[in-house]
């Protein structure tokens, strides 16, 4: 994998991408869905990925930690490839191993929680940090309390999923991911499972966690925090990127007939 | 409404002797009678009654060798020989039945035709033959040899009624037909968690296999502990079929004792009480299994059989008073 075309840019004054994706394709069974989405994320920034349902946000965020296998083009996250390796000059499909190595530094926050219902909210962080990085259970155990104080859940350690509201669930999952030290955070519509009355403290959480440096990419139907917290926003349609930009100048000034189309039936 | 005196008297409060505090707006209403129950469960005992006698007063049923045989010696032994049979078949097929739907369930197309394959052969035929095959199996193979195949090199070899005695024979049918089943079942279970508990577990970087034990499977044995009690209660009802190749389980044993005295019905309740405590004993340890992997899915979990007791035999509430929740 020799990128010289773009190394050598003398214009590229700007740090390296966290995230980069180049012509990202995808089909299921015939249909393309993303066809051929390109955007970079540079380390600390929050993009928010904004669109009418089957318009593939989601499908591209479940490529970036490879629980989607991609069609063409390439995502590599820190300068590392997605799902491939390079070795000796050549490019190797990673092993069930090394792609689960490489999730673990790749966060994800689900629309539908996905807790793990057998295990205490403090259980479901700790297990993979003790399970999959070896850390030494009092200090998993420490550093999960922590957490869950950071989100506003110090005293529901011991709650099972089933005993916590949608919101406190999702706060939990937050945390879960948080655990893993991510270096990119991915959240797939947190807040379209909650009630109303829910959906402040989980976007609360992350405006923190974006105001920390966390990078974040948002698919999101809350334009509110969009226009809030993100640094850059991505108006996707039919699996191709219609137009991003600043918050200000895609929410506030659609050039594309379609952003404008979007905007005005969820505003 | 017939209000009939079934009901224990209970102290009959009249509305105007309402305990001081008790909101007016609470209604304090007769409980609906259910007087069918008790001419059911009268005519029912009166049958059952009937039966006792007959079986009692029966000349053909010489009862004081029920009471001599019910703890004898032999029978004791076959009730051992049974209970091992079922522990250590149902938990060897278990380990097996995992590995099968595990395999089952790969991407893995050669574990799936393997396991396919597997269930399809020993669920297929009668677990009466596969025992008779395992018991005769000398006469198939004489030697078991460990070697490479087509070629004259050997480790050792072995004559096969050495290696294979009945107990082995029946043990190896018992648990090689049973881990077909159980596959099934484990394969159910497996089904049965949702699809994002996969993708979460993969996303915070847990393995295949990680995930498998720690997040899958226990989730997968809240449905599979149920019929899987059911299946034990078969496995300690079919070591009865091991009398065909002579194993001397309590079934086998009691026909022995009854060719020689000729006592086949007594000896037949006998073995039928012996089976009934058992099944009774093995449905305990499934209903705290049962709770254990129901943690997490009832916000609080049921009382445990002993709770229950105890609540039976504390004074209730006033029952004749329901609280109104809607006007």
């Amino acid at each position: 994998m020799t990128d010289t075309t773009r190394e050598p840019d003398p214009t590229a004054s700007a740090p390296k991408p966290l995230l980069s994706a180049r012509k990202v394709r995808k089909s299921f069974g015939g249909v393309e869905v993303l066809k051929g989405i390109s955007l970079d994320v540079a380390a600390g920034q929050v993009m928010c990925l904004l669109g009418p349902s089957g318009s593939g946000k989601s499908t591209f965020l479940r490529c970036i930690n490879h629980l989607e296998r991609i069609d063409g083009g390439r995502i590599s996250v820190d300068g590392e490839l997605v799902g491939y390796a390079a070795r000796h000059g050549r490019i190797f499909e990673m092993n069930r191993r090394e792609v689960a190595r490489q999730r673990g530094g790749i966060g994800m926050v689900f629309q539908r929680f996905n807790l793990f219902p057998h295990m205490t909210a403090l259980e479901n962080i700790t297990a993979a940090p003790i399970g999959v990085r070896g850390v030494p259970k009092p200090a998993a155990l420490s550093r999960g309390r922590a957490l869950l104080d950071r989100v506003g859940l110090a005293d529901l350690a011991q709650s099972y999923p089933a005993q916590l509201s949608g919101g406190q669930q999702q706060r939990v999952a937050i945390a879960r991911a948080l655990a893993m030290d991510p270096k990119l955070l991915l959240f797939d519509e947190p807040t379209s499972a909650l009630d109303p009355e829910l959906v402040g403290d989980v976007l609360d959480v992350m405006r923190a966690l974006a105001a920390d440096g966390m990078t974040m990419v948002v698919v999101t139907h809350e334009i509110g925090f969009a226009r809030g917290a993100a640094d850059e926003v991505v108006f996707m349609d039919a699996g191709v990127v219609v137009e991003s930009g600043p918050p200000a100048s895609v929410l506030d000034n659609p050039q594309n007939p379609r952003t404008k189309a979007f905007l005005d039936s969820v505003m | 409404m017939p209000n009939l005196p079934l009901v224990r008297p209970g102290p009959t409060a009249p509305p105007a002797a309402v305990p001081a505090g008790s909101d007016p707006d609470d209604i304090d209403a007769v409980p609906l009678r259910h007087p069918w129950r008790w001419v059911i469960a009268m005519l029912l005992l009166v049958v059952f009654a009937a039966v006792a006698v007959s079986l009692w007063q029966n000349d053909n049923v010489n009862h004081p060798s029920i009471s001599e045989f019910i703890f004898d010696r032999r029978i004791l032994d076959g009730v051992v020989l049974t209970l091992v049979l079922t522990i250590v078949s149902m938990a060897v097929s278990t380990v097996f039945a995992v590995l099968l739907a595990v395999m089952r369930l790969s991407n893995n197309p050669v574990m799936n035709a393997l396991s396919w394959l597997y269930i399809w052969g020993f669920r297929g035929t009668p677990l009466l033959i596969q025992i008779v095959f395992w018991g005769y199996l000398g006469l198939l193979y004489a030697q078991i040899t460990l070697g490479i195949p087509f070629t004259d090199f050997s480790l050792f070899s072995v004559d096969t009624n050495t290696l294979i005695p009945a107990f082995t024979a029946g043990l190896l049918a018992l648990t090689l037909n049973q881990a077909a089943y159980s596959a099934e079942i484990v394969r159910a279970g497996m089904l049965s968690v949702d699809e994002g508990q996969y993708e979460a577990a993969y996303s915070v970087g847990m393995s295949p296999t990680f995930t498998l034990f720690k997040v899958v499977l226990p989730q997968a044995m809240r449905v599979i502990i149920p019929p899987m009690g059911n299946e034990t209660i078969s496995m300690l009802k079919n070591t009865s079929l091991l009398s065909v190749i002579a194993v001397l389980e309590v079934y086998t044993v009691a026909t022995q004792i009854s060719s020689q005295n000729l006592r086949q019905v007594e000896l037949l309740v006998v073995v039928s009480c012996w089976y009934l405590f058992l099944t009774s004993m093995l449905s305990i340890p499934q209903y705290y299994l049962e709770r254990h992997y129901g943690r997490g899915n009832a916000r609080t979990l049921p009382p445990t059989p002993l709770a229950r007791v105890w609540a039976a035999l504390r004074p209730t509430q006033r029952p004749t008073t329901n609280r109104a929740d809607a006007p």
